[in-house]
């Protein structure tokens, strides 16, 4: 397998053990998962070989923690080498724990610390706008980093603003200590935006919300994974 | 220097297609409604992320707030969001360190250059003069790298051409002053009748090493530092260009000791932090005119 190769959701498990070593099932148990495979094989434009194409789609990992979800789709898509895996978080591997833009090819912002990605994918949806660029931004984060308020200032800009090209998903796995009464998409459409909660492990559904229209306003597609 | 500064970002606006501006809420009436012009309200951690963004899509964002909420408040912002990711930014404060004490702490931010001190590759640059601001933020907008630009209600009565690294306002023999931004000339005052050399800087960082070593090979190794905000922030940099020489260092600025409670005027607070004429002299004589011994 070499850079370039694009591979199936099937070879998944086998990029995953590269670096957890587990033979069970902890690629299954990735809440991320199902979202990323949507996102990279149905409804991103995106490509290795246009990782620096100015109207390519944006998708940024704000959620940075637990990376090995996304660097087995990025392998499987072409964008690293899958031998990669093999020695991530050793010095000298461009793959952390944290993910880093300038190290990986394909990934659009270092993350990590949480309630940074959504600020910088608001920004973004601005810039291509202003720009007259097509190409859309879809953010995701977890439902506990919503606890961020940086994410709250960002919803509501995004809401007032408009911002159609962006489209947030919120990997909901009950994960915040103090819970978000009504669901997480309430918070979401009181200011606007269009809202969607569908079932985080069906790629169906969730190709369905990532592709619903929600014209003059932004999306969010709130993955519920709740147990393993 | 907020009017020439947005009046300047507005005519290279007009231009160049790369440039937009993100503010929360101040100065927003110093701006002209533009797509590119995006008032994210009072959200300043927001206003920081959403700048990082349009450099991303290879623009050229100019972040603005008042110093405090534009340095302080959303710092983890401009670690992560500009130099960590890699891109470039234009980050401009106004209220230096305490243009408006009658507002107490909130809106006084000193410590803004020392804490940009912590981060790799920020140039910071502290115009004495409005005139000074233009070609700051001419450059600024042409370049694709990391910038703080400090601008202030304080200034100089005349303005100095802006280049690098420092400017040789007068040469003595007996010893180096850096006067940076709106202090000069407070500090051309205070040293009127000592024979020293006095170096004035409106870019310090990165800080002239080599051009501090050519004042004090040409003069004394006695080196005052003034600068407007917090005591001290370029002494570092002053020990590490004259680390092979022996030398003196005398640092002035806002007072690290202590939170002054008081209100009151700029000039009030030049006095409380001897950033006056009259502190900025005695500190001068003190060092230049005891010299030690050979």
């Amino acid at each position: 397998m070499t850079v370039g190769e694009k591979l199936g959701f099937a070879d998944i498990p086998a990029l995953f053990q590269r670096m957890t070593g587990d033979e069970k099932h902890e690629w299954a148990a990735a809440s991320t998962l199902h979202v990323l495979w949507v996102l990279y094989d149905r409804v991103l434009d995106v490509s290795p070989e246009r990782v620096d194409d100015p109207d390519r789609d944006r998708f940024l990992l704000s959620k940075g923690h637990g990376p090995m979800a996304y660097y087995a789709v990025l392998a499987a898509k072409g964008f690293i080498e899958p031998s990669t895996l093999d020695e991530w978080t050793s010095w000298g591997s461009p793959l952390g724990q944290h993910p880093d833009r300038v190290l990986v090819p394909g990934v659009e912002i270092s993350s990590g610390s949480l309630g940074h990605g959504l600020p910088i994918a608001v920004g973004q949806a601005v810039g291509l706008r202003v720009q007259g660029r097509s190409a859309r931004v879809v953010v995701l984060v977890g439902d506990a980093e919503l606890d961020e308020g940086s994410n709250h200032e960002a919803i509501a800009l995004a809401g007032r603003l408009g911002l159609s090209n962006l489209t947030v998903v919120v990997v909901d796995n009950e994960s915040g200590t103090h819970g978000w009464p009504g669901g997480v998409a309430a918070r979401f459409a009181v200011e606007g935006w269009a809202t969607s909660t569908v079932d985080g492990r069906d790629q169906e559904a969730l190709y369905e919300a990532f592709t619903a229209d929600h014209a003059g306003r932004p999306l969010v597609v709130v993955a519920r994974v709740v147990g393993s | 220097m907020r009017e020439v500064f947005a009046e300047t970002v507005q005519d290279v606006m007009a231009d160049d297609p790369r440039v937009a501006v993100v503010i929360a809420e101040i100065s927003r009436d110093a701006f002209r409604p533009s797509p590119r012009v995006v008032n994210v309200g009072i959200r300043e951690q927001l206003m920081v992320g959403v700048g990082s963004g349009p450099a991303l899509t290879g623009m050229r964002p100019v972040v603005h707030s008042y110093a405090p909420f534009l340095v302080e408040r959303p710092f983890e912002q401009i670690k992560l969001d500009f130099g960590h990711q890699g891109v470039g930014g234009v980050l401009v404060s106004i209220g230096g360190s305490y243009d408006d004490p009658v507002w107490g702490r909130t809106h006084q931010a000193p410590g803004d250059v020392a804490l940009l001190d912590t981060l790799p590759g920020w140039r910071v640059q502290v115009p004495g003069h409005p005139d000074e601001v233009e070609p700051l933020v001419r450059a600024a907008l042409a370049a694709d790298d990391l910038r703080y630009l400090r601008l202030s209600l304080r200034q100089n009565k005349v303005a100095f051409p802006v280049v690098e690294g420092f400017t040789a306002v007068r040469r003595g023999s007996g010893g180096v002053v850096v006067a940076v931004g709106p202090v000069l000339d407070r500090v051309l005052e205070a040293t009127a009748d000592l024979d020293v050399t006095v170096l004035y800087a409106t870019t310090i960082r990165p800080f002239d090493g080599a051009g501090l070593r050519a004042a004090v090979a040409a003069s004394r190794p006695d080196v005052l530092l003034v600068e407007p905000y917090l005591e001290g922030t370029s002494a570092h940099l002053v020990s590490e260009a004259l680390s092979d020489i022996p030398h003196r260092l005398r640092s002035l600025g806002v007072r690290r000791d202590a939170e002054l409670r008081a209100y009151g005027t700029p000039e009030d607070h030049d006095a409380a932090h001897d950033l006056d004429a009259l502190g900025i002299a005695a500190a001068a004589r003190r060092l230049f005119t005891h010299p030690v011994a050979a």
